[in-house]
């Protein structure tokens, strides 16, 4: 579980974050803050879906569902069982 | 068909204005006279401030987390002299060009203002492009000086070096304990001494105000040149088309990178001296909402893709906000489809005005206006005073048939039209034939005058209506160690209307691969910008080239829209 989250917190810090100084937690927003945009996301899709060899269905992969780390594990979650 | 606003608007009878139509109505409302001092920094700002508005709000602005800010009109031109002061101690004169690279903060909309009240060119970018994208527009201009935020750093100093013209980076957030490095300099708004009284560059109606950057089909992106007189067209087709006034509470979604953000988002309000609203956060429909009925949003200029997107949210959470404040709604940036307009003729009460312009129009051309009849999914009539028509692709000769399909073309007489590209006077008289300017869009015109748009001319992809060039997309994906061949192309969407997928061919030594594929969109996301990511990328052994060896890229759009191939007799065979 928290392999998971690191994994994805970790993913998401290098490949969206540019600022250095800004502290992105577990539940830091990141689609409504701004810190990943909608087009952006579909990269993170495939990201999730490789790294864990899963299939996330278009509608529910959503910008709330994407909205923050641990917003992000629970949908990785669903799709692990 | 939806008739809109049963109140007076500022328009007032299409008809009459149409019969009657001069630009000097605005020069007159604006008391500008020919041979005059024109700055579009005075007249957004000090002007406000002389007709006794100063202690009016000029800007709301709510940033993330519940940053809340406001600003009065006294308050911006102080703002806009502050920092045309500081630009004026560093040596930055006239016609030099200063890059706002910035997100959606106070800073960027003060600085708009302090480039021009100094007499130099305001070149906007969107924040979101990355390093390349960044390099090749700060290249082509030759820009001095650029105006940024500690988070975009990193980006400047990667292309620096290969930017010997590049002599000031002015960061708008430093934190005094970091080091700045060569050519950075910081500047606070807050911690500077207002500047009073402030000497504005005497810029005269032709004098350069704005560089813009679009993307054409095929070359680098091109930067559209535009004068102070442009004032004259933004002001009044605020004041008609968005149909502005004194009270309104108004918001532009549109970020200042594009022409939207400053045309409609900074000249046209504050030259009329309306408040505004900013908000600088990521799309949410309950966020959206919620600004509107804090802020009493009265009129709202936004964009196909995020109204598609506020449909998809579904419309049991507007139940949750008052928005009985909106007056009026209008579109731009896209075709806006006739599914959204009954929408929000449903959920408001009133349709979104589809609103037709580019980059290289600098105001609005074609336009629903408040008053008139709407037929959804139809762009509207021309704005008084412009002359446009459809042309035969062939003869370039207007089309006076009714419905018949041609492309939009336009007399470049109006006072927003572009002075010319940066650099690149080749591809400007490219844009005219027979007198017209070509817009580069094709549709029909019918029996009543209104415009029916069909598509683009080209092969340029609109997504979410920021245009991406393939060309582009296509020269980054070159650079990619593992990537042989490429083709880029529009491939339909839901919410953005179009997105970028990519078609690839791999060099020897790499395997095609779901990873591989990951690696590609993230260096071009980095490169040039997210919007120019491809969203698909599909691996192919060789792509369908003519037997010249040119890329039919056609053939690969054909396929994505489901459309016939059409002639295929040049096609390479094996």
């Amino acid at each position: 579980m928290e392999d998971i989250k690191d994994i994805i917190l970790q993913y998401v810090i290098k490949e969206y974050i540019d600022d250095e100084d800004e502290k992105i937690t577990y539940d830091t927003p990141l689609i409504s803050s701004g810190h990943v945009d909608s087009f952006s996301m579909v990269s993170l899709l495939v990201f999730l879906e490789n790294k864990f060899k899963i299939k996330i269905p278009p509608s529910k992969a959503t910008p709330e569902a994407f909205d923050s780390v641990n917003r992000i594990v629970a949908l990785v979650n669903e799709y692990m069982k | 068909m939806i008739q809109t606003m049963t109140t007076a608007s500022n328009i007032g009878s299409y008809e009459e204005r149409q019969k009657n139509f001069n630009w000097s109505v605005a020069e007159k409302e604006l008391e500008y006279r020919k041979g005059d001092i024109i700055n579009i920094g005075w007249y957004c700002s000090d002007r406000i401030c002389l007709q006794g508005k100063g202690n009016k709000t000029a800007l709301h602005y709510e940033g993330f987390g519940g940053v809340e800010k406001k600003y009065t009109f006294n308050g911006v031109r102080l703002a806009g002299n502050t920092t045309g002061a500081f630009l004026r101690d560093l040596g930055i004169k006239d016609e030099d060009r200063v890059c706002l690279f910035m997100d959606r903060i106070p800073e960027l909309y003060f600085s708009f203002l302090g480039v021009l009240k100094i007499g130099a060119i305001v070149q906007p970018l969107f924040s979101a492009f990355g390093d390349e994208s960044l390099f090749v527009r700060l290249d082509n201009a030759g820009t001095r000086a650029i105006i940024t935020q500690r988070k975009h750093l990193p980006k400047v100093r990667k292309i620096i070096d290969r930017l010997p013209s590049l002599e000031f980076i002015i960061i708008v957030d430093h934190h005094y304990s970091k080091e700045l490095e060569t050519r950075e300099v910081a500047f606070s708004l807050e911690d500077s001494e207002p500047v009073e009284n402030f000497e504005i560059f005497p810029t005269r109606a032709e004098s350069p105000s704005v560089l813009h950057y679009t993307s054409g089909t095929t070359g680098q992106p091109k930067g559209v040149r535009h004068v102070h007189y442009s004032l004259i067209s933004q002001y009044l087709t605020t004041k008609w088309v968005l149909d502005l006034r004194d009270d309104d509470i108004y918001w532009c979604t549109a970020d200042p990178g594009w022409v939207t953000g400053t045309s409609y988002g900074i000249i046209g309000p504050w030259s009329l001296g309306v408040t505004q609203c900013v908000l600088d956060t990521g799309f949410s429909a309950q966020a959206w909402y919620r600004f509107i009925e804090k802020y009493r949003i009265t009129m709202w200029y936004s964009a196909p893709t995020a109204i598609r997107s506020l449909m998809k949210a579904g419309d049991e959470i507007i139940k949750d906000f008052d928005l009985s404040s909106l007056r009026h709604l209008a579109s731009v940036g896209e075709p806006l489809n006739s599914e959204a307009v009954i929408w929000s003729e449903r959920i408001f009460g009133k349709p979104f005005l589809d609103t037709f312009w580019q980059t290289e129009t600098g105001s609005i051309m074609i336009t629903n206006f408040p008053g008139m009849k709407v037929k959804p999914g139809s762009m509207g009539k021309l704005f008084p005073g412009i002359t446009g028509a459809v042309l035969d692709p062939q003869t370039f000769e207007p089309i006076n048939e009714p419905g018949k399909i041609g492309l939009i073309a336009f007399r470049p007489d109006w006072p927003a039209m572009m002075r010319g590209y940066w650099n690149n006077d080749e591809k400007f008289r490219e844009k005219f034939v027979n007198g017209w300017y070509l817009s580069g869009d094709r549709s029909g015109i019918d029996n009543e005058g209104y415009y029916w748009f069909t598509g683009r001319d080209d092969d340029v992809i609109n997504t979410g209506g920021h245009l991406v060039s393939p060309f582009e997309v296509e020269s980054a994906l070159l650079e990619h160690p593992a990537v042989g061949e490429s083709a880029v192309v529009a491939k339909p969407d839901e919410v953005n209307m179009e997105v970028v997928k990519a078609f690839v061919t791999l060099k020897p030594g790499f395997t095609a691969s779901s990873d591989l594929e990951l690696e590609i969109m993230n260096y071009i996301r980095k490169r040039l910008s997210p919007m120019a990511m491809p969203q698909e990328i599909e691996y192919m052994d060789k792509l369908p080239k003519t037997r010249s060896g040119k890329i039919m890229r056609r053939l690969l759009h054909a396929r994505e829209w489901g459309e016939e191939t059409g002639d295929i007799s040049t096609l390479e065979n094996d």
